[in-house]
């Protein structure tokens, strides 16, 4: 038993290479990335060779991951939450199929959208999957969370959620250490037909599915990661999840707070507590992260005259982060602020790097594009998607991973010209190819860009599965070679490029232009571990 | 003891080995920690902050509520100025005077270090200058901690240790230039 100190991330890692883990699938995503990142870095597991290269993309990692649970081993899914629609399909089914060896989905969730596209919860999908979630409040929880998850995933046979967000992810704390446990012997599932989801089993397995649920409550209930503290004063209780449950006793701890508090890290909701404080006291506070999920199951769950607050009726912020000063103004509490910012304070956006190739990629579509005004670009998820801040203005959208070539697509086969589309390599292979390949199909008039920098930029640096080989794919995709041209994006390139782009624009047919340049953060990184 | 402390400065100007030297001498006394760190779109060239709380008990939030940070510690002058709203009114606003400009509109200097002399516990001192004089010039994160040490609630051979620990792994030469920047950050904010 040891103390380090943990990312929330890193706590996860920790606890799930202790807890005998034997693969871990998964795709950069913030703020989850640092979970595989920290395993790859791990001395222990490189000695076991426990799974830890990247995936190409949050489906597959859900599915090697269903594969390993089959195989009864101990293994951990991990993403960001929009990468779990794209691992949705897996997912859903996953919970029909269940799991053989401990199986923890862990997918971090971003409120207020730091460095995402939306702010969905998690928590939404864990029950619409009839699975339970663990929501740790803290990184000594993260920890825990492991070691309970794989029981309880084994014990029911179902995937297990762990949800996790930005300020729990990316934030250190002591996390003391258990002793290591060994990893599960290969085994095959008891029921051979457990992972055949022919609908005459899948009607079976969900008839199971259903009435589990009240067992998975019980095991809410009975859970230590869930905890009801009674207090007299029933004209309030508060149900307070994750890291809801810190700002309210950072409020709170210091006062005679004498008012019921049912802290919930663990669903489905434990309904023994939740209906006694929702028919003890007169109003109920739902303090949580991210959707008011709780708050509008409680509607739910007893009928009677108990007020919810929470996010819905204004109590708190409807939408992004909480902090402590919001659950205090909840609260009644009195408020702290220092001092206004000065006006004068700029704000900084965040910027493609000097000496980034992207920049020398966007200034020749922009100069190609000059006299077709109703030409538009197509971009995707990356570190080039501040192409669309001046000076640069060059791209028109961005929807979501892979988007770029099939929105360009759409909008070709709408009348769009010259229809550009933008993506970066690592994007190209996690889910640009199918897209390419409808392009091909249909013999669609568009150029795709995939800017090569040769990493997954925007997280980091880490690797990809598709590394080396983009030619290669555009050609077995059936993209003609005189058409897959590479270029390099540098400012003595650039008018050669400029040329490239126009030649390409005026095929009518599907062409490929790869700027490759590595990326100044990691080529800085390589020769500095060079020295 | 208790010290909420918000790190501030652009990203890649070194905060999160400010926070990694304090972490170190907080663990190594026993205390408890919870630092709140800035991942992904953001450090690029943005605005980053880290939330760095330290108590001799449990610590449950792992951001400092507005209005009871003790202490802004900024590696840019503008920068210590963007948290205002977390200081308490008797925090200390400790910033680096030279400004990282890399946005068209920054503004007038003088009117940057005016707002920060308003603060009656404050530390505007040019660590970048005071860096390079002691020929150490990437040790500029470590100078503007010194200046910082005296405010912390550790000694400044307590936060000496921890750079021995953090950096030991690189070399004598390199603990040696921090150590060296330390002090005369702590000198030049006495």
């Amino acid at each position: 038993m040891k103390k380090i100190l943990l990312l929330g991330d890193e706590a996860l890692a920790q606890g799930a290479i202790d807890a005998g883990i034997s693969g871990f699938f998964g795709y950069p995503g913030t703020p989850s990335t640092e979970i595989i990142e920290y395993v790859q870095k791990n001395k222990v597991a490189i000695e076991k060779d426990i799974h830890r290269t990247w995936a190409s993309n949050e489906k597959t990692a859900m599915e090697e991951a269903v594969g390993m649970s089959y195989a009864g081993k101990r293994t951990m899914a991990t993403m960001k939450h929009v990468g779990l629609n794209v691992a949705a399909d897996p997912f859903m089914n996953s919970a029909m199929t269940g799991a053989n060896g401990g199986l923890i989905v862990a997918v971090a969730d971003d409120p207020s959208m730091h460095s995402s596209q939306n702010e969905q919860d998690s928590r939404v999908f864990a029950n619409f999957a009839l699975i339970p979630c663990i929501e740790p409040s803290n990184q000594q929880e993260c920890y825990e969370a492991v070691f309970y998850g794989f029981e309880l995933s084994e014990k029911f046979k179902l995937p297990v959620m762990v949800r996790l967000e930005t300020r729990l992810s990316h934030s250190r704390s002591g996390v003391v250490t258990k002793e290591m446990q060994a990893e599960n012997k290969l085994s095959f599932p008891d029921d051979p037909n457990q992972f055949m989801l022919l609908p005459a089993f899948s009607r079976m397995k969900y008839d199971k599915l259903v009435p589990l649920q009240a067992q998975l409550e019980k095991a809410s209930e009975e859970s230590p990661f869930n905890k009801y503290v009674d207090g007299p004063d029933k004209t309030l209780g508060i149900i307070a999840c994750g890291l809801g449950y810190n700002y309210l006793m950072e409020n709170v701890r210091k006062l005679d707070f004498k008012h019921p508090i049912l802290k919930v890290s663990q669903y489905p909701l434990p309904r023994k507590q939740v209906e006694k404080i929702m028919k003890e006291c007169d109003q109920v506070l739902v303090i949580e992260e991210g959707m008011p999920v709780v708050e509008q199951q409680l509607k739910g769950f007893v009928s009677g005259n108990t007020k919810i607050k929470g996010r819905l009726d204004g109590s708190l912020p409807r939408v992004g982060e909480l902090n402590p000063n919001h659950v205090a103004k909840a609260l009644g509490l009195p408020n702290t602020f220092g001092e206004e910012k000065p006006d004068f304070i700029s704000n900084r956006p965040p910027a493609l790097c000097v000496g980034c190739p992207h920049i020398d990629s966007y200034k020749a579509i922009n100069e190609a594009l000059k006299e077709t005004p109703n030409g538009r670009v197509f971009s995707d998820i990356g570190c080039y998607t501040l192409g669309f801040l001046p000076p640069y203005n060059a791209i028109n959208t961005c929807l979501d991973m892979g988007a770029s070539i099939t929105m360009a697509k759409g909008a070709s086969d709408a009348g769009i010209h010259p229809a550009i589309a933008v993506i970066g390599d690592s994007t190209f292979f996690h889910s640009g190819i199918t897209g390419l390949m409808d392009c091909v199909f249909d013999k669609n008039n568009l150029v795709v860009v995939i800017l090569d920098n040769s990493t997954t930029g925007m997280t980091g640096g880490q690797d990809y599965t598709g590394f080396g080989r983009i030619e290669a794919v555009c050609k077995g995709l059936g993209v003609e070679e005189e058409h897959i041209r590479v270029i390099t994006p540098l400012p003595k390139q650039h008018q050669e490029n400029v040329q490239v782009f126009l030649e390409e624009i005026a095929y009518n047919g599907v062409s490929v232009i790869i700027p490759r340049r590595e990326c100044v953060q990691t080529l800085k990184k390589k020769l500095k571990s060079r020295r | 003891m208790k010290k909420d402390i918000i790190l501030a400065g652009v990203g890649g100007q070194g905060i999160l080995t400010i926070a990694t030297v304090i972490g170190q001498a907080a663990v190594s006394s026993n205390m408890f920690l919870k630092q709140a760190e800035v991942h992904g779109m953001s450090q690029r060239g943005g605005d980053v902050q880290s939330h760095l709380r330290i108590s001799d008990q449990e610590i449950f939030s792992d951001l400092i509520p507005m209005g009871q940070a003790d202490l802004i510690l900024s590696v840019e002058p503008m920068e210590s100025l963007r948290y205002l709203p977390y200081l308490n009114e008797n925090g200390w606003l400790i910033a680096n005077a030279t400004p990282f400009v890399n946005i068209p509109n920054y503004p007038e200097k003088e009117e940057v270090y005016n707002k920060i002399k308003t603060y009656k516990n404050h530390v505007l001192i040019d660590a970048d200058a005071i860096a390079k004089e002691i020929g150490s010039a990437r040790s500029m994160n470590m100078v503007i901690l010194g200046a910082a040490v005296k405010t912390l609630g550790f000694s400044l051979e307590q936060i000496e240790n921890s750079i021995k620990e953090i950096f030991g792994k690189k070399g004598d030469a390199i603990v040696e230039a921090n150590i060296k920047a330390l002090r005369a950050g702590f000198e030049a904010g006495k």
